[in-house]
């Protein structure tokens, strides 16, 4: 049980890391993903743990959010990169003066 | 839990593969690994449901979505290597391991206790057990889901609709322009020439050449090019191999 929750927290602080320091918007939400499905192995393992399902729903509604995150991200991205023709996530910085 | 020793290391490689990997696609085949290898560890943890719904899911739907997006966006995007804040990515280092660490050390564990295991709620299969939540207890967060599942792919649709400005280019206009350009700028109104004319190959890497045996870049798609994949269609193999004739014929060459 240990073993999978360090897992999951390896998993998550690499994805972390991972949006801290990558510039491609493409990349950055890559790494979102990872923390998600960290998250969910944590999940799933409570629930063995537990021995109830709660965690495998809860596991669920985080991939169906997952899903839905996604394709508005990603259409954002490619609205952005149509104007600007970039996606990195340093160029989008027009609110700045 | 074979299978966890087996694929926690993959994993975890190729998660680091997602920060390291300098291009996108190859960022985007580690995630994949990760992926494939957490529906694996749902199947040893008695999840057969999320086993199935992770494969579909995320190796096919919201995979499939990213590579997409990164053919559509142009594979040739790199990351900039520049850093707009100063130390950014040591200081995104050293608080990620130490975040990495005290999680690991504090919260990796906490949990004691015998695993209960699933046998008893998996006693009329996982995906009974699951249905039986998510339309019981759950029933209004699962008619949540449906509502937020409509309103995103509303959302990505009029995100990605593209408002047409002009009225769209007939083929007669595209000529029109063709001949305005030559007549103002001197562009040649006909077609490109194409890769390989008069050169030693007639690959779509190898550039035509012009009559006094320079290369013409424009006769290469530009995304060749921006990959940096352009054969040198004058100066390869053949050409080292007649330089070698010609040194071995002069008189005082490295004669054998």
């Amino acid at each position: 049980m240990n073993e999978y929750l360090t897992l999951s927290l390896i998993l998550f602080t690499i994805g972390s890391v991972g949006v801290l320091v990558r510039r491609n918007a493409i990349v950055v939400f890559m790494c979102i993903e990872l923390m998600l499905n960290a998250t969910n192995l944590a999940l799933v393992s409570f629930s063995r743990q537990h021995g109830n399902l709660d965690g495998q729903v809860a596991a669920f509604f985080v991939m169906v959010v997952a899903a839905a995150e996604v394709v508005v991200g990603l259409a954002i991205i490619v609205s952005i990169y149509r104007t600007r023709r970039s996606i990195s996530v340093d160029d989008a910085s027009l609110l700045k003066s | 839990m074979t299978a966890f020793w087996l694929l926690s290391p993959l994993m975890v490689v190729a998660a680091l593969g997602l920060i390291f990997a300098r291009k996108a696609v190859h960022a985007a085949l580690c995630l994949a690994v990760v992926m494939i290898s957490l529906a694996v560890l749902y199947a040893a943890q008695d999840a057969p449901f999320l086993f199935a719904v992770q494969i579909i899911v995320y190796t096919g739907a919201i995979m499939m979505l990213f590579l997409f997006v990164l053919m559509l966006v142009g594979v040739d995007v790199s990351d900039s290597v520049r850093e707009t804040i100063a130390g950014q990515r040591l200081l995104a280092t050293v608080l990620g391991l130490g975040f990495g660490i005290v999680a690991v050390l504090a919260i990796g564990q906490t949990v004691t206790g015998i695993v209960v295991g699933l046998d008893e709620a998996n006693a009329h299969g996982n995906p009974y057990g699951l249905a039986k939540l998510l339309f019981g207890r759950y029933v209004l967060a699962f008619e949540f889901t449906s509502a937020l599942l409509i309103t995103a792919a509303l959302g990505a649709m009029v995100l990605a609709h593209k408002e047409r400005l002009a009225k769209p280019r007939t083929q007669a206009d595209l000529a029109a322009q063709r001949m305005r350009d030559y007549a103002e700028s001197g562009r040649h109104p006909g077609n490109p020439p194409t890769p390989g004319v008069f050169a030693r190959h007639n690959a779509v890497d190898t550039p035509a050449l012009l009559p006094d045996g320079s290369p013409l870049e424009e006769s290469i798609s530009e995304s060749i090019v921006a990959r940096g994949q352009l054969r040198e269609g004058y100066d390869d193999d053949i050409d080292e191999v007649r330089r070698q004739l010609e040194r071995s014929d002069e008189p005082g060459g490295d004669e054998k």
